[in-house]
């Protein structure tokens, strides 16, 4: 999925990055229409945050956009040629089963990147992340935001153009989640496009350049932040927005 | 990792060397669990080594499956006991030449109570009817054995027809069907050599011995060329002249155990 | 009896003697030779199970399942056909070596680690699958990150197979041919004994056995669980 033959770590000054469409698409899971059809365009500087309640299909979504799931119905397609090198930072981390340095020369070797380069790449990405003291602790007893910042570094070594984050702070005490916007801001200022799923509308204000609200399973609106949280135009978001219980 | 690899790899050909590694002077002789279990082969191989410098590797089988080994070309010479099935073998063109060597005896075992009173048969023939006469428990080899052969013939001679809950057929070796008498009080024809070095008699005794019928030719056979031109033919021939020369047949006459002499070396 | 058969694996082990020790050291290389061929081949096999979907599969995984349980005696019987003069690989003159007793237990173990390291990759894989794709990587990638990742587990499932191996009798006697000297192990030293009536020996030496598969146990758990600690 991710084309590597660009050289990494080239600085990604591509800028404005790829942009995402979904025409027409549509998920459904035994006969049942889970999701769509939805169409939009995610072409802006971003960060892009989906928001909405809780089975909305946020995460169906952002799956589909990833490749990790097949439209039932639909195209998913990028404006660039071929998929964009992206990379996906789930709630709960999926980390090998070694140290974290090792997690990450892991990523660097499955993308091709020389021997010879993985070590320093991966030990930079560490220290930009805060994780230099650990580099040698088993991933999975780090503490929780630790986790989340090895996967976010995970992510930073591959340089994605593209860059999916699934509800990243949901399991977080505060101090984490300041570490994980301020890396998702780190993204951001290095040209890569945002695409973040969250409930959390405080944590939206901070990031949000545009929103996409869902509910049951539909596109309610697609607007930049500001217009958004000061004068939502569908029922379901104005509710929301206010912070009323939306099903 | 990379030296943890290595150190596999050197190990694994280590372990693969010392596997393979072999004396090319040796020869795989098919023989019968009985000879193995008398110690024989511990007492005469290493005379035969010093006289020759040759390895001799006892394969120990029942007698059918030596045969079989023998045929397909797996064994280089065969020492079994079984004389009508050595000369069909011989006929069959298997081998070229067969030779006495060696006999021992059958003796019948059986609980030290007796309780069908063979102690004092004239014969094998009416010890064996008497055991049938009484239904006493009899556990029978039942393995196609040369001594499992040579019992049958024995009912055969006693004009008995071996059947019935007393009649146990157990498909096992001399020494397990020795284990399973001991445990369940039965009569047993073993092997005069497998029941004097057999360790696990509890109540079992000797009851019924010295009629000819029950001596035990063994015979050694050479196999032929024709069918396995690939098997050492020049080791096993010095192995078999061996056993039937002067030194081969002291070496044989000399093997005791507790004092006793086991084999009765008779070649001509 | 029982306090005699202690005795005798006690002085068996204290007065160790060249015999015994011959026979032990050809038990475990034979053993262990054995379980690493069948590693090799078994856990990219049972991997490839795992990863990839191909019509037959289901077949597959029963047949690796029922070949766990296959007698070790009719394992013997075929390595013996195949190895034997008459035999498509008799010009080898393998039959009664210790070469052909690795042969017929790695026919042993292999079912064993195939289908063991299967069921263990597919839980993991389970786990890990959104993360590969998303990586981008490939099904053949997945494996060797999926086995490592594995290695506890499969720890484990290599010392099943030892202990298959360790313990069987019918296959190594039949292909082996219980040579002394050159082909004589554990297993068919102790059926031999038993043939011979000296059972205080013969469990001597099933306790001199138990004894090694438990040290060999007992290390690889301490090996384990020392790394399990270090890497989590």
């Amino acid at each position: 999925m991710t084309s590597m033959n660009a050289p990494l770590l080239a600085s990604s000054a591509l800028y404005p990055p790829p942009a995402l469409s979904f025409d027409g698409v549509t998920f459904s899971h035994e006969e049942k229409v889970l999701l769509g059809p939805c169409s939009f365009t995610l072409d802006g500087t971003g960060p892009t945050l989906i928001m909405g309640p809780n089975g909305a299909g946020k995460s169906l979504l952002l799956r589909l956009a990833h490749g990790l799931l097949s439209p039932t119905q639909g195209q998913v397609s990028w404006s660039s040629e071929g998929s964009p090198r992206q990379a996906m930072v789930f709630q709960q981390p999926v980390l090998l089963r070694r140290s974290a340095v090792a997690n990450l020369i892991h990523a660097l070797s499955v993308n091709n990147v020389p021997r010879r380069a993985r070590a320093k790449l991966a030990f930079d990405a560490l220290e930009r992340f805060g994780l230099a003291a650990c580099s040698d602790t088993p991933a999975r007893v780090l503490s929780g935001g630790q986790q989340q910042r090895l996967a976010l570094a995970r992510a930073w070594v591959l340089s994605p153009q593209v860059l999916f984050l699934d509800e990243p702070t949901s399991a977080l005490d505060p101090a984490a989640i300041k570490a994980v916007e301020a890396a998702v801001r780190e993204f951001h200022k290095r040209g890569t496009r945002i695409v973040m799923t969250t409930h959390d509308l405080h944590q939206a204000r901070r990031l949000a350049g545009d929103v996409l609200f869902l509910s049951g399973g539909k596109v309610r609106e697609h607007t930049p932040a500001e217009t958004f949280f000061n004068t939502p135009v569908s029922r379901e978001a104005q509710a929301f927005v206010a912070g009323e219980l939306v099903d | 990792m990379k030296k943890t690899l290595n150190l596999i790899l050197a190990g694994v050909t280590a372990m693969g060397l010392a596997l393979s590694a072999q004396a090319e002077d040796y020869i795989t002789l098919a023989s019968t669990t009985s000879t193995e279990n008398s110690g024989l082969f511990d007492s005469i191989l290493p005379k035969f080594k010093e006289a020759t410098g040759i390895d001799v590797r006892v394969v120990a089988v029942g007698t059918g499956q030596a045969f079989e080994l023998a045929r397909r070309g797996d064994a280089d010479s065969l020492l079994v006991h079984d004389t009508a099935g050595e000369q069909r073998f011989v006929e069959n063109g298997y081998a070229t030449e067969r030779a006495d060597v060696m006999y021992n005896d059958f003796v019948v075992i059986g609980p030290a109570n007796d309780p069908a009173n063979i102690r004092d048969a004239k014969s094998a023939a009416e010890a064996f009817a008497a055991i049938a006469e009484a239904e006493a428990p009899f556990t029978s080899r039942g393995d196609d054995s040369g001594t499992n052969r040579a019992e049958l013939r024995l009912w055969e001679n006693a004009g008995v027809e071996p059947e019935g809950e007393w009649y146990r057929e157990l498909g096992s070796g001399m020494g397990p069907t020795l284990n399973t008498a001991a445990a369940m009080d039965a009569y047993v024809m073993s092997d005069r050599a497998t029941w004097v070095a057999f360790g696990n008699r509890q109540n079992l005794t000797l009851l019924f011995e010295g009629d000819e019928v029950l001596f035990n030719q063994y015979g050694s056979l050479l196999l032929s060329e024709q069918k396995h031109p690939h098997l050492k033919h020049d080791l096993a021939r010095q192995w078999h002249n061996w056993l039937i020369s002067e030194d081969g047949q002291q070496a044989i006459a000399d093997f005791k155990v507790d004092g006793q002499q086991l084999f009765f070396p008779n070649a001509k | 009896m029982e306090n005699n058969a202690f005795y005798v694996a006690l002085s068996l082990l204290l007065n160790f003697d060249a015999a015994l020790y011959q026979i032990v050291a050809l038990s475990l290389q034979v053993s262990l030779l054995a379980v690493l061929i069948a590693a090799v081949l078994g856990f990219p096999l049972g991997a490839a199970v795992a990863l990839w979907r191909f019509p037959g599969r289901g077949g597959v995984i029963v047949v690796l399942n029922a070949l766990m349980g296959l007698p070790p005696v009719v394992a013997g019987l075929m390595v013996y056909l195949l190895l034997s003069r008459a035999g498509p690989l008799g010009e080898l003159g393998f039959l009664f070596t210790p070469g052909a007793m690795v042969i017929a237990q790695v026919v042993l173990v292999l079912p064993i680690l195939a289908a063991l390291s299967r069921q263990k990759v597919e839980e993991m894989l389970g786990e890990y699958r959104e993360q590969f794709v998303s990586l981008g990587m490939s099904r053949a990638r997945m494996m060797p990150t999926l086995l490592w990742d594995a290695r506890f587990a499969l720890l484990t499932v290599l010392l099943a197979g030892f202990g298959r191996a360790s313990a069987e009798v019918g296959a190594v006697m039949m292909v082996g041919g219980n040579i002394d000297g050159v082909t004589r192990v554990m297993t068919t030293a102790i059926v031999l004994e038993t043939g011979k009536g000296n059972l205080p020996l013969a469990l001597g030496l099933g306790i001199v056995l138990l004894t090694l598969v438990m040290l060999i146990n007992a290390g690889a758990y301490l090996v384990g669980e020392l790394t399990r600690r270090r890497t989590g």
